[in-house]
């Protein structure tokens, strides 16, 4: 691959899952993997992984903290199917069930530079209340079949939600020759400030 | 003590005495001595008797009450004759409610008829629908608003308050929707840096001018308010008013004799005629050139221009002239009329008395220049017009002429001419000469001129001059009404107010009105601002007493930094009110009609307005510094206020409004805004058209970031949108270049390859013409199918995405599950646990293992000696094999793990479900050979070699659908072995012996699985099934509601009951239609051929029918139709198509047997390897026999061998049963279809068959079988397995065995004839002794003709080909039969020979 003629572009993603708010749970690990499209391959680091099992300080501050590493690698041809971070959180129940508490997506930044993201979490409802109730007793709350799900936006009007808690992630981006291959992700460098919080 | 007495007697009485009275007021009070002693020794009682009890006490003082006013007043009644007693006035509750009622008013909850709340006969209009804006309103309940409205209507006027549209009036709702806080997504401290407040300056901030802030950058404006003058004010009188306009004509006058238009205009006229003189005369002589003609038609266009120009001028002067003595005639007139006068207006007309003569002369040498002029120009005017007369008459003559050719000439020209040019080629009219101008009338008209707008010659010039010198008649003189109005006027003062930015700021000294109307304020204000400034207004108040009212307000522009003090005069900038005033004396008012005519006709209505005089600077400091901000920048991008924007002259200027409009960014949908953009459209009407067409997405071209041709053109593009289309070959195209030259045409070469295969049938592959026909009808088909199912597979359950615990059935309770949570860990019985099932999509190359359990066989063929099966399995060309084992009933116990990889990497449902492969699991013998090799002497080779025994094929759909296969199949082995035989049992007694002589062949036990366990494909009709109203748009019907009801509400009642019995009652055709299955069954006759075999008894023929269905060959709809969907054929399609599942042959065969008289059911149920399946029931002799109709193959009831597994429903043409027996196994079924405790019947007495005509075709035609085409068919199998043989054995030669072959080609009809099924003992022998010294081994093939592939296929897992003996020998004959309808049986002899 010529330098001046780059036929991929790349995109790394480094940064951190740092940590989560849920207030009202405690003992979590999170998981997270990479959804992207066809054009899409990861090059180097992992796609996948799982932090380790964090509990709240017993100081003021209730957050929970993972400070995980994230660096991969993508390259792509196209812009189409962007990589998005699907994290989901787990961790015990009162009867030491290990249950999901959260879902989220988020996509990565797209402009070089430092991002921070709260992403917000989710979790799929049960459809009876009284499956809410078993649910809680047996620990088998309904999960997603797949947590990719929730990068994807059909067929989830199905489903109905509750949302609980927060992931934030900062993420550091370096593109390489997106701008060669006529991509313009807007304002480069230093000029690109940290950016609000995602929705 | 006195006091109080008294005051108790005079309430006791009411009313007291006249003396009384007065003692009360004069007397003093003096105590009365003995009552004094009385109360003290009353006192000293209590003393004594602190014990007594209080009501002695009270006794004791209500006596002298008594007693005392005896004792006091003299009044011979009795203080009873004064106290009335009466009861208390108590209203009963009921009346009291009553006159509440009429005191008090308690509005309705109920809705007030629109009727009452509008106007009568009116209705109510509702603007929101036609089209304006309406705002949203505040929330108000209903009960309250109606609560309100009928309140309101009980007012006076309540009808005031209701809209057009019968609401109440209401402003819209001012809440804003968003909340203005972010929400916080932290609780603690630690705030996410992103939501970290930053300081910024507020946004005002913006407005304060750069480095206001510092103490020394002070900016100062200068606003000088001089004074004001009214041009109508409502006390004007109507001498006022003339006097106004007197003096606004004097000011007009004034301006345009300063101006002097007139004199300069004549000036440069009589400039231009002496160069135009000048330059005719000079050029006299010559011939004007080209350019001095330029140049003289110029001159005359200037002349004639600036002539209409002065021309114009005078008149106007004459006019203002006119106007102003007329003017002042009415004033005079009026000041006569009323006997004074109010206004100093005086006007002189100084005449200037001129030299008559050369006046005279001027004049008339204008007139003549004009004339002249005017002449020449009638002149040339004609010229043009007369040169355009004669062109226009010459065209007219031609076509003239030319019409005169044209009827000369023939008819059918005539004909073509008068309808091809006919309509435009009217003759045009002849054109009319034009006048000669009358020179003569020119003269007469300009004398008419000059003296409409010019002085006479010798006329005086008159020069008004106006002054104030006019006495002003005294207050006393005048009349009544004149006198109120002047001291109306004396009380009233007025003073402005300086408003910035919207702001008072300050304001002037109040000052009197004058008489003549002019108030002067001179003062000058100095502000001192950091604000940008954005408006400077005055208002103009008036003050009667104590009362003010504002009048009006004058916007005053913001001056620009170099505008300061002293350098810039003063400004008049004009003002007006619309207030409406009256007066009842002189004073005509504001807004009020009057008239100066007698008549009063002509009347005309004045506003209040005037001028004021004032001007706006910067302040200058100390230093001559002028205290002016810097060349400010634009405040913002925010709303700009468009008088400060414009300044207020500008406001009538629509190009500045527009700027401005468009600078501000104003919102066109705000209802504020309506007006100006009203404006604004009106005003630019006139240059923009708005386009006659309407365009859909007109913004679509926008859109487009590649033109149409470019998109169809680029290769990228292309390959981008099949992928997105799903398209098979780029379903999971992985990478799609970046770059158009990357794309290389090789991508699109199978897929083109395929779109033109869809019209070009390729015979090669199919060896036959009619299948390749039947496999495009099949793809057709199949496209469309998916098609329809794409839609379907983008309709999402909830049970797609979120897995969750079924909630436990109310039976079972959830004590059983909490029960649960008690259970051992590792209990002593565990049970076994469903594996963890995988979805598909996060899988990749080698996750997948398909895991082949191969346990045991049964009766084997054995060699003579010994025999040392093994069995080898082999799997998308992977080939594994277990150990040898010894004997006919040899036990593996071995778990074979074969990689399995997906098509393309995509292990997708969909693509797996079309996964084709099979898994051929075969037995092998293996055979050892000893061979001395003489050469090297003592050294003994051994040859190891594999001769194949039979063979079980199970495609991987079945597992992947199933997700596992667990049981005993038969083995399909070839109906002769060359060289082995069955062992004859010598145990006779064994019960095992008994079980094996009702099922004869080969059988082995296998479970097979996919490991990790994948999700099956859900069925689209499952999913249509679990989602109804999804069922209707997939699969339209005919049939009735009713019955699909009912078959829905029975399919479901199965599938609650006896989740594991399948049960059918519609069937999808394959047009796509829900079709009742019942209709499928119908009576159909065999081919001829078939029965004419055994033409003594039908019966006899029943094994043949079975193999001719039999032949058909398979295809599982799954693989075809990828989703997986059953699509049930009827015979004739099925027959035609000669590819169907198991379905279809299971109908075909049920229909053959109903009309071969036989009682014959159609069995839902499951099967091994099949999985859900559809098999054939007969009753024979109270014997129930079941037929497997892809095999041909029956088995009684009882047969433990019987690949049927359960048994669902039972179907035949009048009814569907379903078992509803305890078991479902078919051996401890009764099949007593009567029974309605076993059988539950669809169609019952609550439900009759409401007679459903059949699907299938009254008769089915049968084509001839075609001999020849078999036997050229067969020629081309035997090459190309020969080809394919010798292809596999690449290293060694391959010999064919002429003889043999021919023998056993010779053998092969027979075979055929018999069905296999006879093993003919003598053949082996009959072949041994053809060729005695071979070692031969060798077995017949039959198989089903479809395609060529799988001949081949089957050929290869036979391992014939790898023999690897030196001397080794082949021989293969092919033979296929023919039957009715194309159906082939295909029979491949293989053999290899070793020379001993």
């Amino acid at each position: 691959m010529a330098a001046s003629n780059p036929s991929v572009f790349l995109l790394t993603v480094n940064g951190h899952i740092e940590g989560a708010n849920f207030p009202e749970y405690d003992n979590l690990y999170c998981k997270y993997c990479f959804v992207y499209g066809h054009d899409w391959a990861p090059t180097t680091g992992l796609e996948e992984g799982i932090t380790q099992i964090a509990s709240k300080s017993s100081q003021a501050s209730h957050r929970l903290i993972w400070n995980f590493p994230l660096a991969t690698t993508f390259k792509s041809t196209n812009p189409s199917g962007w990589p998005q971070l699907v994290v989901s959180v787990y961790g015990p129940d009162v009867f030491g069930n290990d249950v999901v508490r959260g879902y989220g997506a988020t996509h990565i930044p797209f402009t070089p530079g430092q991002h921070t993201k709260t992403i917000p979490m989710f979790v799929p409802e049960p459809t009876w209340r009284l499956q809410k109730f078993t649910g809680w007793l047996t620990g088998r709350r309904p999960e997603y079949t797949d947590p990719k799900v929730v990068a994807q936006g059909e067929g989830r009007e199905v489903t109905r939600v509750h949302s609980q808690g927060f992931v934030s992630v900062s993420f550091l981006i370096m593109t390489k020759d997106m701008k060669k291959m006529d991509y313009e992700t807007g304002p480069s460098g230093p000029a690109n400030k940290p950016s609000a919080t995602s929705g | 003590m006195y006091s109080f007495y008294s005051l108790q007697i005079q309430v006791g009485k009411g009313l007291p005495t006249a003396e009384e009275a007065f003692n009360f007021f004069t007397l003093n009070f003096d105590p009365d001595p003995p009552d004094v002693i009385e109360t003290s020794s009353r006192r000293r009682q209590k003393q004594r008797k602190t014990t007594d009890e209080d009501e002695e006490h009270e006794d004791s003082e209500e006596a002298p009450l008594v007693q005392t006013q005896e004792d006091l007043f003299v009044i011979d009644q009795s203080p009873q004759d004064f106290l009335e007693i009466r009861k208390a006035e108590y209203v009963g509750y009921q009346k009291l409610l009553q006159l509440q009622s009429e005191l008090l008013f308690t509005p309705s909850f109920r809705t007030v008829p629109t009727s009452i709340k509008l106007p009568e006969n009116m209705k109510p209009r509702y603007l929101e629908d036609e089209g304006l804006y309406v705002g949203e309103r505040p929330p108000v309940s209903l009960t309250n608003e109606n609560i309100l409205e009928n309140r309101i209507l009980k007012m006076e006027e309540g009808k005031k308050w209701f809209g057009d549209d019968g609401r109440i009036i209401a402003l819209p709702n001012p809440i804003k929707e968003s909340s203005t806080r972010p929400p916080l997504f932290h609780m603690e401290e630690a705030l996410d840096p992103a939501l970290q407040t930053v300081y910024r300056k507020s946004k005002y901030a913006n407005l304060y001018i750069a480095g206001a802030a510092d103490p020394e950058g002070d900016y100062q404006l200068d606003v000088d308010v001089s004074g004001l003058i009214f041009s109508h004010h409502p006390l004007f009188s109507r001498e006022h008013i003339l006097g106004a306009r007197l003096a606004q004509m004097y000011d007009q006058y004034l301006t345009r004799q300063r101006n002097n238009l007139t004199g300069h205009l004549t000036d440069k006229l009589n400039g231009l005629r002496n160069a135009l003189r000048n330059m005719l005369e000079s050029h006299s002589g010559l011939n004007p050139t080209q350019a001095l003609q330029q140049r003289i038609s110029e001159y005359n266009l200037e002349v004639r221009n600036t002539r209409h120009l002065r021309d114009s001028e005078q008149e106007k002067d004459r006019t203002l002239l006119k106007n102003i003595v007329k003017v002042w005639k009415e004033i005079k007139a009026l000041r006569e009329f009323q006997k004074f006068t109010n206004t100093p207006y005086k006007l002189y007309l100084r005449r200037e008395n001129v030299d008559r003569v050369s006046d005279e002369q001027d004049y008339e040498d204008e007139i003549l220049a004009e004339v002249v002029e005017l002449e020449a120009e009638t002149e040339e005017e004609y010229q043009n017009k007369l040169a355009e007369y004669k062109k226009r008459l010459e065209e007219w003559k031609l076509c003239r002429k030319k019409q005169a050719q044209d009827d000369t000439e023939g008819e059918d020209e005539e004909q073509d001419v008068s309808e091809s040019e006919g309509p435009t080629d009217e003759p045009p009219p002849k054109p009319e000469p034009p006048e000669r101008p009358d020179l003569g009338s020119i003269e007469q008209w300009v004398r008419e001129k000059a003296l409409r707008i010019r002085r006479k010659p010798g006329e005086a010039i008159l020069i008004p001059e106006l002054s104030a010198s006019a006495n002003i008649t005294a207050s006393e003189l005048c009349p009544r009404a004149e006198k109120a109005r002047r001291e109306d006027v004396a009380r009233r003062s007025l003073f402005t107010k300086i408003l910035y930015n919207d702001k008072e700021v300050s304001r002037t000294d109040s000052r009197s009105l004058n008489t003549d109307f002019r108030v002067h304020f001179g003062q000058i204000f100095n502000l001192k601002i950091v604000n940008c400034p954005q408006s400077i207004s005055l208002q103009v108040f008036e003050e009667i007493g104590s009362s003010c009212s504002l009048l009006a307000q004058v916007f005053l522009p913001v001056p620009e930094p170099s505008v300061v003090t002293g350098s810039v005069p003063l400004e008049e900038f004009e003002f007006s009110s619309n207030q409406r005033v009256m007066f009842d004396h002189e004073g005509v008012g504001s807004d009020v009609p009057l008239s100066f005519e007698a008549d009063g006709s002509n009347k005309q209505s004045l506003l209040t307005s005037g001028k004021v005089s004032c001007c706006v600077s910067w302040g200058i400091g100390d230093d001559d510094v002028p205290l002016a901000p810097p060349i400010s920048q634009q405040p913002g991008g925010g709303h700009l206020d468009a008088v400060s924007y414009i300044g207020a002259s500008g406001l009538y200027d629509m190009k500045k409004i527009g700027e401005w409009a468009k600078q501000s960014r104003l919102d066109p949908n705000d209802p504020k805004n309506a007006s100006i953009m009203q404006l604004l459209k009106v005003a630019s009407s006139g240059e923009v058209t708005a386009p006659e067409y309407f365009r859909l997405e007109h913004l679509q071209e926008e859109f487009n970031f590649v033109t149409d041709e470019e998109l169809e053109k680029s290769g990228r593009f292309r390959l981008l949108k099949l992928r997105n289309q799903e398209v098979a070959e780029f379903r999971n195209y992985k990478f799609i270049p970046a770059l158009e030259r990357e794309v290389t045409d090789t991508v699109f070469q199978e897929y083109e390859k395929r779109l033109k295969e869809g019209e070009v049938i390729d015979t090669k592959e199919h060896l036959d013409s009619h299948r390749a026909l039947v496999a495009k009808y099949l793809q057709k088909i199949r496209e469309s199918v998916i098609n329809r199912f794409l839609l379907a597979k983008h309709h999402y359950l909830l049970s797609d995405l979120v897995t969750e615990e079924e909630i436990p059935t109310i039976g079972e309770g959830s004590g059983i599950n909490l029960f649960k949570l008690a259970e051992p860990k590792r209990p002593l019985k565990p049970q076994r646990k469903e594996r963890k099932k995988v979805t598909a999509q996060n899988l990749s190359d080698g996750d997948i293992k398909l895991l082949v359990n191969i346990i045991r066989a049964y009766d084997i063929p054995v060699r003579r000696l010994q025999s040392k099966p093994f069995v080898e399995v082999s799997f998308q060309r992977t080939v594994l094999q277990t150990a040898t084992a010894d004997g006919p009933n040899p036990c593996w116990n071995e778990e074979l793990q074969l990689p399995f990889s997906a098509p393309n990497g995509d292990y997708s449902t969909a693509s797996l479900q079309s996964v084709k492969d099979e898994v051929f699991i075969n037995i092998f013998d293996e055979v050892v050979h000893e061979t001395n090799d003489k050469n090297r002497g003592k050294s003994i080779q051994t040859h190891i070699e594999k001769r194949w025994l039979g063979s079980v094929k199970i495609p991987f759909s079945t597992i992947y659908s199933q997700s596992k296969i667990d049981g005993t199949f038969k083995v399909n082995t070839p109906a002769v072995l060359l060289g082995y035989s069955k062992e004859k049992s010598h145990f006779t007694n064994s019960g095992f012996d008994i079980l094996r002589s009702l099922s004869e062949g080969t059988f082995i036990t296998l479970f097979i699985t996919v490991d990790p366990q994948l999700v099956p494909g859900e069925s689209v009709r499952e999913k249509v099934s679990l989602n109804g109203d999804l069922k209707k748009p997939l699969f339209d019907t005919q049939e009735d509601e009713r019955l699909l009801q009912a078959s829905e509400r029975f399919e479901r009642d199965a599938a609650q009951r006896y989740p594991d019995r399948p049960c059918i009652t519609t069937v999808i055709d394959l047009s796509g239609k829900t079709v009742f299955i019942t209709r499928y069954i119908r009576p159909l006759s065999p081919p001829k051929e078939l029965l004419d075999e055994f033409p003594n008894n039908p019966l006899e023929a029943t094994p043949l029918v079975a193999r001719f269905v039999s032949l058909i060959p398979s295809l599982p709809d799954q693989v075809s139709f990828s989703a997986t969907c059953d699509l049930w054929s009827t015979c004739d399609q099925f027959l035609t198509l000669l590819a169907g599942d198991e379905e279809e042959h299971a109908v075909l065969l049920c229909n053959y047997f109903l009309s071969l008289g036989k009682k014959a059911w159609l069995i839902i149920g499951t099967a091994i390897p099949e999985g859900p399946t559809a098999y054939v029931l007969t009753l024979e002799q109270n014997l129930y026999l079941i037929w497997n109709p892809s095999s041909g193959q029956f088995y009684g009831q009882y047969d433990t061998f019987c690949p049927l597994q359960a048994v669902g429903c039972l179907v035949n043409a009048d009814n569907v049963w379903f078992n509803i027996q305890q078991y479902t196994s078919p051996m401890r079924v009764s099949f007593d279809i009567t029974k309605a405790n076993l059988w539950k019947p669809f169609f019952s007495r609550t439900f009759s068959h409401p007679g459903l005509s059949s699907v299938q075709p009254e008769e089915l035609v049968y084509r001839r079988t075609d001999r020849a085409a078999a036997a050229e068919l067969q020629d081309r199998i035997e090459r190309i397995l020969k080809e394919k043989i010798m292809e596999w054995r690449p290293r060694q030669p391959t010999r064919w065995n002429r003889y043999c072959t021919t023998t056993l080609k010779q053998f092969l009809p027979k075979l055929e004839l018999i069905r296999g099924q006879d093993v003919a003992e003598g053949h082996r022998h009959e072949l041994q002794s053809l060729l005695g010294d071979y070692r031969i081994s060798g077995f017949p093939l039959n198989l089903v003709f479809s395609e060529i592939r799988p001949i081949i296929e089957a050929v290869y897992s036979t391992g014939i080909h790898s023999v690897q003996a030196s001397n080794v020998e082949f021989a293969l004959a092919v033979y296929v039969h023919p039957y009715p309808n194309n159906v082939m049986s295909v029979w491949i002899y293989l053999a290899s020979l070793v020379l001993t």
